[in-house]
């Protein structure tokens, strides 16, 4: 699903890389949380599965493509089999709840009649059934989170990628939102999972992959947030 | 790709940049008039110089029937065989002299009817009334003198005209207003790239939320694209509208109402002329907003 080998990231006019020499596979259907302090190379790490960066050195693949040799053109095609959710949400604040899950699958041409099919079904699936037609200002902040959830899984995506996504939200509502994003593995989509929640790695017992300056410093099957001293 | 969607977005780009979008037009519709309008007066001075005007320098009309009474060149009446063939040899022994073309009066009454046609000077003149003449291209345009003192008060010369000097003027102011015209063009059309540029950036900055969902849940760069470069083209679109407006304004009421009437003599562009400059007009004030917004849209929504 995904693979990295030996990928560094350096950016211009930076001493530091921000990845070195990181070696790494991730399986179809597993659950993988991100782990490191900040400016530990997490995003960079997530920009690189997106192609919103390319790699300095080594390869990635992802779903099955090597990301170096993917010419620009093919980028969308390859983004439409990944969903992604954000600490902020990201969603269109003039738009209803159903709008904004509508448009994503919009603006990748489907077709109206699928459309109107698939986004009650998905607003279903994150527990927001019937609050369709809400603007995202009066919802919570977890309903948010949902509401963009449903926005990138509504395409059935193979792979999730999750960036903080309970960053901004309290400790009930990040259970009720893991739980979804439990769910949503279990139907066979593969999460990664950038996070500083330790509570939440603590709990759900997957693999905990950590990086740290850049490096990759451990990957745990089963893992927790940090070492235990 | 669904259109409706893509016209919407539109018509919120559109209206969310009112002013900017209300410069564009303007600054598009200027220039392209200009543009236009530098076209017409090229078009104008061709109309202008007729048949010879390119190929010679000097004409020599020879007398015919009818400006025996009229003119006292001519009181000898219309030139005769032996004084042309006189003449032909001469020019043709003359070294200042580069060519020499016969143009009989059929020839001559071809060309007037096609140089005049919009005009009602066309119908009023019959081919016999026309002068045969001798066109003479020099080796050196200067020299007309030579011909002026060997030619001029022969018998069955009627004039040795500078084809130049009648028209050079003319041509000159022509020409010095098109260049002015074809620099505030120049000028008119950075104003117009300028704000299309600025335009469609604050417009990209605007609905940065927008296109960075799309990217994000994979929208063709193409698709993404599409509303800004159909809001820039819509705009030139308008503007250039606005340019085919002014052109046709600037035919009907300065030249054909005003000019026309006033200059008699001078044969005026006519109406195919100007139809025939509005669909350049047009092509250009679509696409130069098209593209410019294209390539600042290549700087402004990475992929």
């Amino acid at each position: 699903m995904i693979r990295f080998d030996s990928v560094s990231k350096s950016y211009p006019k930076q001493n530091r890389p921000a990845l070195r020499e990181v070696s790494l596979e991730i399986v179809r259907g597993e659950f993988v949380f991100l782990v490191g302090s900040s400016g530990s190379g997490k995003s960079t790490f997530l920009r690189l599965i997106l192609r919103e960066e390319r790699a300095s050195q080594g390869r990635v693949h992802v779903l099955g493509k090597d990301l170096a040799r993917l010419s620009n053109w093919k980028v969308p095609q390859m983004r439409r089999q990944l969903g992604t959710v954000f600490q902020d949400f990201r969603l269109l604040t003039n738009k209803t709840v159903g709008e904004n899950v509508a448009f994503a699958l919009e603006v990748i041409g489907k077709s109206r009649g699928q459309i109107r099919k698939t986004v009650p079904e998905v607003l279903d699936l994150v527990g927001l059934g019937g609050k369709g037609d809400r603007m995202p200002g009066e919802l919570s902040g977890g309903e948010q989170q949902r509401v963009a959830i449903a926005r990138a899984f509504a395409n059935r995506p193979m792979l999730l990628i999750a960036d903080e996504p309970t960053g901004n939200l309290d400790p009930q509502t990040s259970v009720g939102i893991m739980k979804l994003l439990d769910r949503i593995n279990r139907t066979g989509t593969t999460v990664v999972m950038a996070t500083h929640d330790q509570q939440i790695v603590d709990q759900m017992r997957k693999r905990v992959v950590e990086l740290e300056m850049g490096r990759l410093v451990r990957d745990q099957t089963r893992g927790v947030y940090g070492y235990q001293h | 790709m669904r259109a409706q969607f893509v016209l919407s977005e539109i018509g919120v780009g559109l209206r969310r940049n009112l002013t900017m979008t209300f410069a564009v037009i303007v600054s598009v519709a200027l220039s392209l008039a200009l543009a236009g309008g530098s076209l017409l007066a090229r078009e104008q001075v061709n109309t202008m110089k007729g048949y010879w005007y390119d190929k010679v320098q000097v004409s020599i009309y020879l007398c015919n029937k009818n400006d025996a009474s009229s003119d006292p060149n001519c009181a000898k009446g219309a030139v005769t065989e032996p004084q042309k063939k006189k003449i032909k040899n001469e020019l043709d022994e003359m070294n200042v002299v580069d060519k020499v073309y016969y143009e009989s009066s059929d020839a001559a009454y071809k060309h007037y009817k096609k140089q005049f046609k919009d005009s009602p000077l066309a119908d009023s003149l019959t081919p016999d009334q026309m002068q045969e003449s001798y066109r003479v291209k020099l080796n050196d345009p200067t020299k007309y003198q030579v011909l002026q003192t060997a030619f001029s008060g022969r018998e069955g010369v009627q004039e040795v005209q500078d084809q130049r000097s009648l028209l050079e003027n003319l041509f000159n102011l022509l020409n010095g207003m098109n260049i002015a015209a074809l620099c505030v063009m120049a000028l008119m059309l950075v104003v117009a790239l300028l704000l299309i540029v600025n335009t469609v950036r604050v417009s990209a900055f605007s609905r940065r939320r927008e296109t960075g969902i799309m990217r994000l849940v994979g929208a063709s760069s193409f698709y993404i694209q599409m509303p800004f470069i159909l809001e820039a083209a819509i705009a030139g679109l308008i503007g250039a509208g606005l340019a085919c407006v002014l052109l046709l304004g600037a035919k009907y009421f300065l030249i054909d109402s005003w000019l026309a009437e006033k200059i008699v003599l001078i044969n005026f562009i006519g109406w195919d002329a100007v139809i025939k400059v509005l669909p350049f007009v047009v092509a250009v004030g679509v696409l130069m907003p098209a593209v410019a917004a294209f390539f600042t849209l290549r700087k402004y929504l990475r992929v």
